[in-house]
């Protein structure tokens, strides 16, 4: 039996190949197993290869298998892109349609299984991917009823006989590969699963609930990969919750209604990626000299300008920590798992309303659309904390004197009220200003503001902002990394402890303000510090030498091809560079 | 009751002596004690420029943004608050250069807020550049041999864009543009509302005396209709945009608020942030 298994299904964009997966996906999530899945796609809407890998354990699983256990191709292209995964132990799976041919080099058997004729003879091609499953089962031995209720609930609306015909190609599907394969089926079974139903979500599902959770009630944005699952999620739930969304005209239009929302007293944010956070630079900074809270999620994908718009990367870093004009207090924070999408984003709205600063949660394309299962978020650890919003009744003011919304106080944070507020009036604006909000470019005033800003940092509340796994005083070698390296980076650990060798793991949560002192020893007590991430230039490791230091020892593993890094790639380059 | 000097703080504006902006906060002021709000019930938001000022004179809530984005910001924050009165103001340059696309989105969008223009064809702040609303051949630091694009036509512009209320003001008739603001404010939608407000530094061509030579009143038209779309546009192209007065009004479409599913009536700042475990389960279970 396996401890894990690796399924990939691809063919052409536009055919079924996503649903194909979600179907199998929800079966084995419904056996209690735990899931990784990671989408191949283009930016075209029909046509262009597409794949989704998806990798099963009894046990937690939080990285893309290195290899491939079963290929599930619909098109010739899916072999030749994919065969150079699989092992001796593989098996490819392709509709007999397109006549495939198996690759000479091909370590895996190929059997051409007739999935659409199947298909078509139970009324309607569309169902060649049920077939697929159903052949799947069989390699698996999964009882088809598994599968019931899953279609019941996927197809339940579109009547009985609907759902009878696709278990019935399921069925079919089963019957046909294991007449094929013989006395091999079931080869590829899974050890058992404790049949617990999970989550089973993408990351940017986990940071829509997580803003709703946190109390969201407004969200500006504009549509682009990957980050448009937020706004979608929140398109369908806000109205349930007396909200709304707004689909721009740009992201300009965007960040600048979430701050006019946050001005009117309402926790309102925006997602993009890097084109659109670009554009939101200005809107970043008058964030942060208006000291109206902000949120906003980075879903990072490959750049620079439009990139590699559907390919994992992770190079917004620097252009997130230092980017809008002059200078401004900011957090940034990185979540490496669902569990700390969600509550991260809580927390962005949390510090954002504390501290009356912008707030950017970075995630990756490898996160934010890889679909994970996770355990259902605790409730009791939601908390919300708004800072110092006026509440009581403000005193009478004959002079019509403005309300010291910019009050020079000992954390840097002044009390907020909001428009329609009696006796609140204040004024606001990205000029400096003294401490009611009117212009003043004084010497003395700048500086008590622009200090007054920036004290606020350091009443900054954040918990964990490194996720550390440090067994060792004294390591042979410290790996670092941010958001979804966080799953390769563990197993490489693991196996190299296995092998002998002393490995710390720090994952860095809060990228601004930089946790220096909580790295610091790791980094001191480390012989080499690798640092891994999915970009050009080093950033994250550019970062450390600048805030903690290290320069002698620091070595980098960078990634910047589009694709995730793997945890068997990963290891050979952390090898490479100790040998 | 509030009245006009509720409306007046201390702070000096820093506009140059004669300019028009004067007379349209005044205008501002007048009409939002008029229409019988508090200045605590006002929110004025306004972008970057001499007219950009205009947030901070006014004795009400202010936002004084960036270079084009007094629209988006005013749009956020009604849908945070949709109680309050919001006016957002800004130059031609502002709504008509950097923040045209904004101009056009919130005026199809119709969201309840008043949008006034202090168009005055010239970049004054910078002193003395084209604008998109100077004439051709109007000669500035920037167009030494004359402007060669054409202008903005913005009468024009809010119409095909789907405005329900357009109309358009001069400095010089503070009790007309006051009347305009008025309507604008009660009006159930977006105003979009264009004031000529000359530039007396920079801008020796479109001066009073022009303006005075030039417009002509929509209420000296005889059978005017403001209701009349097609006869709004016609007579807008006619007069080459050179009216005043309420150009159009269509009280007949909601407004984004209006037309929104599930937004909530009680304004949304006031609405309970938490989440009670119940609907938090039901959305977890969403994803099992």
């Amino acid at each position: 039996m396996l401890h894990q298994l690796s399924w990939k299904v691809g063919g052409q964009q536009g055919e079924g190949i996503e649903s194909t997966g979600e179907i199998f996906s929800m079966a084995m999530n419904r056996l209690g197993y735990h899931l990784y899945g990671y989408r191949h796609f283009s930016s075209r809407i029909k046509g262009g290869h597409t794949n989704n890998k998806i990798t099963v354990r009894p046990t937690e699983v939080r990285s893309i298998a290195d290899d491939l256990d079963i290929l599930v191709a619909f098109d010739q292209e899916t072999i030749e892109v994919n065969y150079k995964e699989l092992t001796e132990k593989s098996i490819i799976l392709a509709d007999s349609k397109f006549n495939p041919v198996e690759p000479e080099d091909s370590k895996a058997p190929l059997f051409s299984v007739p999935f659409t004729e199947i298909a078509t003879e139970l009324g309607t091609s569309l169902m060649k991917n049920m077939v697929a499953i159903g052949a799947t089962s069989a390699l698996l031995k999964l009882e088809i009823s598994v599968f019931q209720d899953v279609v019941d609930e996927i197809f339940g609306r579109k009547g009985k006989e609907v759902v009878e015909k696709n278990v019935e190609a399921i069925k079919r599907g089963y019957d046909v590969m294991s007449d094929l394969i013989g006395d091999r089926v079931g080869e590829w079974a899974l050890e058992p699963a404790d049949g617990k139903r999970r989550m089973f979500m993408i990351g940017n599902d986990a940071v829509a609930l997580g803003a709703l959770a946190a109390g969201v009630r407004f969200m500006a944005a504009y549509p682009i990969t990957p980050a448009s699952e937020i706004m979608e999620y929140l398109i369908k739930k806000l109205p349930k919750f007396g909200g709304a969304v707004i689909q721009t005209e740009d992201e300009i239009a965007a960040a600048t209604m979430a701050i006019g929302a946050n001005y009117g007293g309402v926790r309102a944010f925006t997602a993009s990626a890097g084109p659109g956070l670009s554009l939101m630079m200005e809107s970043i900074g008058l964030s942060g000299m208006t000291e109206q809270p902000l949120v906003i999620i980075d879903t990072q994908r490959g750049g620079p300008s439009t990139g590699l718009p559907t390919k994992q990367e992770q190079s917004d870093l620097m252009a997130m920590l230092y980017g809008t004009h002059g200078e401004i207090p900011k957090v940034v924070i990185a979540p490496s798992t669902l569990e700390e999408a969600f509550f991260d984003t809580i927390q962005a709205f949390n510090i954002a309303e504390e501290l009356q600063i912008p707030v950017i949660v970075i995630t990756d394309l490898q996160l934010a659309l890889g679909k994970q299962t996770a355990e259902p978020f605790d409730y009791s650890k939601i908390e919300i904390r708004r800072g110092k919003i006026v509440q009581e009744e403000l005193p009478a003011n004959e002079n019509k004197d403005y309300f010291r919304r910019y009050e020079n106080t000992k954390d840097g944070v002044s009390p907020r009220v909001f428009p329609g507020t009696p006796n609140g009036i204040h004024h606001v604006t990205g000029v400096e200003h003294d401490e009611t909000g009117k212009p003043n470019e004084a010497q003395g005033n700048r500086n008590t503001q622009m200090d007054k800003r920036f004290r606020k940092l350091e009443f900054l509340n954040f918990e964990t902002p490194v996720h550390t796994n440090a067994p060792y005083e004294f390591a042979d070698v410290l790996l670092v990394g941010f958001n979804s390296t966080r799953g390769a980076i563990e197993e490489v650990q693991e196996a190299l402890i296995a092998e002998g060798l002393k490995v710390n793991h720090a994952h860095v949560r809060l990228l601004f303000p930089f946790p220096s002192e909580e790295l610091a020893p790791l980094v001191n007590s480390a012989k080499k510090v690798i640092v891994v991430e999915n970009n050009k230039t080093s950033q994250l490791a550019n970062i450390m030498k600048m805030n903690v230091g290290g320069h002698d020892k620091t070595l980098s593993i960078t990634k910047y091809d589009g694709t995730p890094l793997l945890p068997r790639e990963l290891k050979n380059r952390v090898k490479e560079l100790l040998d | 009751m509030a009245t006009f000097k509720d409306f007046r703080n201390s702070v000096k504006p820093n506009w140059c002596p004669g300019c028009g902006d004067f007379s349209v906060q005044a205008a501002i002021q007048r009409a939002a004690a008029n229409v019988g709000i508090e200045p605590h019930e006002l929110a004025v938001v306004a972008g970057i420029g001499c007219s950009g000022r205009i947030a901070g004179y006014i004795n009400s809530y202010g936002f004084h943004g960036i270079h084009g984005r007094a629209l988006p910001i005013a749009q956020g924050l009604k849908m945070a608050n949709r109680n309050l009165n919001v006016i957002a103001s800004g130059g031609d340059g502002d709504g008509f250069a950097i923040g045209m696309g904004h101009t056009i989105h919130a005026v199809r969008r119709n969201l309840d807020i008043t949008y006034v223009v202090m168009d005055n064809q010239i970049y004054g702040l910078t002193k003395g550049q084209t604008s998109p609303r100077s004439a051709e051949g109007f000669v500035t630091k920037s167009t030494p041999v004359g402007a060669i694009e054409p202008s903005v036509k913005p009468l024009e512009l809010a119409l095909s864009s789907g405005a329900t209320f357009v109309a358009q003001g001069f400095s010089t008739d503070i009790k007309e543009l006051t009347a305009l603001i008025e309507e604008g404010i009660k009006h159930k939608g977006f105003s979009f509302i264009n004031v000529f407000s000359p530039c007396v530094t920079y801008n020796k061509v479109n001066t009073y005396e022009w303006f005075k030579e030039h417009l002509t009143k929509l209420s000296d038209i005889e059978g005017y209709d403001s209701s009349n779309r097609d006869l709004a546009m016609q007579t807008v192209m006619e007069k080459e945009g050179l009216v005043t007065g309420i150009i159009y009004q269509n009280t007949e479409t909601p407004s984004y608020q209006e037309k929104l599913d599930g937004y909530s009536d009680q304004p949304l700042v006031d609405t309970e942030l938490e989440m009670n475990k119940e609907r938090f389960d039901e959305l977890v279970k969403e994803f099992m």
